[in-house]
């Protein structure tokens, strides 16, 4: 996708915790978690159901309902430098759909039943960048017509429930992109949709990523899409990134167990008769990670050592690094 | 019925239009539309013919009468109108979905009795908005307090005359106004502070929606009835004190329905979305979550008008509510209460329009509930 442009991180994360006040005591589903994402680039955020990639990519908004969430003080999100933890209410609400947007994973509730699509583009289009109705129109139809609605022009007026998944997802993209946002965050915007639609999405993603030169964060499960599409990626586990790098250095050369796990577990176009390998257990719950390496109870190489803190270990430049004593 | 064989469309269908508004569409096999218009049209015609005079006097008249007669020249036009852009429509049947509120009027027109509800509620309100021109007599006129008191059904007073010897038929439609009026401002008052109240609390949620559900059950425990009297008594009866206190204590149970359909609504990604989107709180509220709370909240005020015009009848009946001699159905059945045996007319008239008006109105809120509500539909 594209080159990386050099200079200060488009949005920096350092040490964000994100802490749910629940009856089961203090969920730490965010416990700790640092990454940039540079302009221009498509930054991947990977894991299993649970591990906090959704709250993380909530909490950058300030999108999480307080209480029960809490970012906890000590907590860095820079945007454009500017930091956003504590932020005021109406900071935060000017740079959602202006600088920042985010598409979600269910299109089929994503939009709102009882408007044309056309009116509620319109509404962003207006009220973000101060189109008159007409104008909101003729740019909407434009829009639509650039995420790939074939009659834009007529479809405008349709309303959600006329639509198929995948164009209700166009749709969604488009509403995204009304206001030309510097970053998209995109919270598995491809889990509802068939595998063929599944791939138009991403394209679409990428070519419009091209053409405007936007960051996309994209919180995905699914490594198959992050191969496709991601430049860098960061594994996420028990609320902790586990490992970072390159797309080619997470796939061609894995440090974590974890990660290792994860492509074990995939099918392999190019070795047939391979059987996968599921990893063992799920996902401790967020009130009850486990002391030292939060891997350790499903991990094949778990040794003494494990039972201590793991520290993210730097193993090269460009932010390669991994949370395992054995990577290095 | 197909097209071809009578002029039910086209430039024919405009001609027929232009003498006989609805009968293209009554011809073209759109019974009910076109029944609609035609009775609508020769009506409202026959009351204009027969009553020119009256209908000139009203337009330099009092705001009532000349609110009547406004109303008949628009009703009117408007039929006329409906029925020549109708005719020469090209007619195509939709094929494709269409929106939910198209599909909740289809099943809404199927249900027989609740469009009989419909049409019954739809002439009441015409009536009332007619009375002044159609009423034999003003509705306080005295007649000879000798020879025209309790005069049985005859052709000088269709309904009878009461102990006043005023004309109960004339009574009885200036009635109309009355509780239609209360019934329709009261719940506008209630659907309007409930929804608000409703969606804030479950929107914001917290000590916003604790502070605001914890009032709804203070004013729910009260005996309705009672508050009521209470308040009525501390001060002098009018109908805008009534319309006011019946609105303000009905308000609860639709903030309760509105706060239910909230809750669950801004689970849905769309407020999310919303929010990631910038939007404002009262933004989300009024444009996201209201109008996606509406259908139970229709259903609901459909059937609270019903209950808010017995509620209102109740209080007259009990002296507490509309006071002589502005004519109420409450205060007419109570009038009539003392000579129920030697009078019979004088009650049950009254009485009767009671039920009808409610009977209609809870035909078309369960009509309404059976079109809106998704899990009943077949």
């Amino acid at each position: 996708m594209n080159a990386r442009s050099g200079g200060a991180p488009l949005l920096s994360v350092r040490d964000l915790r994100v802490w749910f006040d629940t009856d089961q005591g203090v969920a730490r589903a965010v416990d700790g978690v640092s990454f940039d994402v540079l302009e221009g680039e498509t930054l991947g955020i990977v894991g299993e159901s649970g591990c906090g990639k959704t709250v993380t990519s909530l909490s950058l908004l300030g999108l999480l309902p307080r209480p029960p969430a809490r970012v906890l003080d000590d907590s860095s999100i820079r945007f454009r430098g500017e930091e956003l933890v504590g932020a005021s209410a109406r900071r935060l609400r000017r740079l959602r759909g202006n600088d920042i947007a985010m598409i979600f994973q269910e299109p089929m509730s994503s939009l709102n039943p009882v408007y044309p699509i056309g009116d509620q583009i319109g509404e962003a289009l207006r009220l973000h960048r101060g189109l008159d109705r007409r104008a909101a129109r003729q740019e909407t139809i434009r829009l639509l017509d650039e995420v790939g609605i074939a009659g834009a022009a007529q479809r405008v007026d349709d309303h959600p429930h006329q639509l198929s998944g995948g164009m209700r997802q166009r749709v969604m993209i488009a509403m995204a992109l009304s206001c030309a946002p510097e970053l998209l965050i995109a919270d598995e915007p491809t889990t509802a949709l068939d595998v063929t639609v599944q791939a138009q999405i991403l394209e679409l993603l990428a070519s419009l990523q091209a053409a405007r030169s936007m960051a996309v964060l994209l919180i995905t499960h699914d490594l198959g899409v992050v191969a496709e599409v991601c430049d860098r990626v960061a594994v996420m586990y028990a609320g902790q990134i586990v490992e970072t790098g390159t797309v080619q250095e997470i796939f061609g050369d894995p440090r974590h167990p974890y990660t290792r796990g994860l492509l074990d577990s995939l099918p392999r176009v190019d070795d047939p008769g391979h059987r996968l390998k599921p990893i063992p257990g799920t996902v401790p719950p967020p009130t009850h990670w486990p002391d030292g390496c939060r891997f350790r109870d499903r991990c094949p190489l778990a040794a003494p050592p494990c039972a201590a803190p793991q520290a993210l270990l730097d193993l090269g430049p460009e932010g390669r690094a991994a949370r395992c004593w054995r990577a290095p | 019925m197909s097209e071809g064989v009578l002029p039910a469309r086209g430039r024919g269908g405009r001609a027929l239009s232009a003498v006989l508004p609805g009968a293209p569409q009554l011809l073209g096999g759109r019974v009910g539309a076109g029944a609609a218009a035609l009775l609508a049209w020769t009506g409202l015609l026959w009351i204009g013919l027969t009553r020119a005079e009256r209908v000139r006097a009203a337009l330099s008249g009092p705001w009532d009468a000349r609110l009547a007669a406004f109303t008949l020249l628009a009703g009117l036009v408007v039929v006329w109108a409906w029925s020549w852009w109708d005719a020469g429509r090209r007619y195509r049947p939709k094929t494709v979905a269409v929106s939910q509120w198209e599909l909740a009027v289809r099943t809404f027109s199927r249900n027989r009795t609740a469009v009989a509800g419909l049409i019954v509620i739809g002439a009441l309100y015409a009536i009332a908005l007619l009375t002044p021109l159609v009423a034999p007599y003003p509705p306080n006129l005295q007649g000879n307090l000798v020879t025209e008191r309790f005069v049985g059904l005859s052709a000088a007073h269709p309904l009878g005359t009461d102990h006043f010897a005023r004309d109960v038929l004339s009574r009885l439609l200036y009635g109309a106004r009355i509780s239609l009026l209360i019934g329709f401002v009261a719940v506008a008052i209630s659907v309007s502070v409930g929804t608000l109240l409703g969606a804030v609390a479950g929107f914001i949620g917290g000590l916003v929606d604790a502070a605001i559900m914890r009032f709804v059950d203070v004013v729910i425990s009260f005996p309705r009835l009672v508050l009521l009297i209470t308040i009525i008594a501390l001060f002098e009866p009018s109908i805008f004190l009534i319309t006011a206190v019946l609105g303000l204590t009905q308000w609860p149970s639709t903030a309760r329905i509105v706060r239910g359909e909230v809750l669950s609504l801004r689970e849905r990604e769309f407020v999310q979305a919303a929010e990631a989107l910038g939007y404002s709180k009262p933004r989300i509220i009024l444009r996201h979550l209201i109008p996606n709370a509406m259908a139970p909240v229709i259903v609901a005020a459909t059937l609270g008008i019903g209950n808010t015009i017995v509620l209102e009848a109740g209080l007259s009946f009990l002296g507490l509510g509309v006071q002589p001699p502005t004519p109420s159905w409450g205060t007419m059945v109570d009038a009539g209460r003392g000579n129920l045996l030697d009078a019979w007319w004088l009650s049950t008239f009254p009485g009767l329009a009671i039920v009808l008006t409610v009977l209609s109105f809870n035909l078309v809120g369960d009509g309404l509930r059976d079109a809106l509500d998704p899990r009943l539909r077949s």
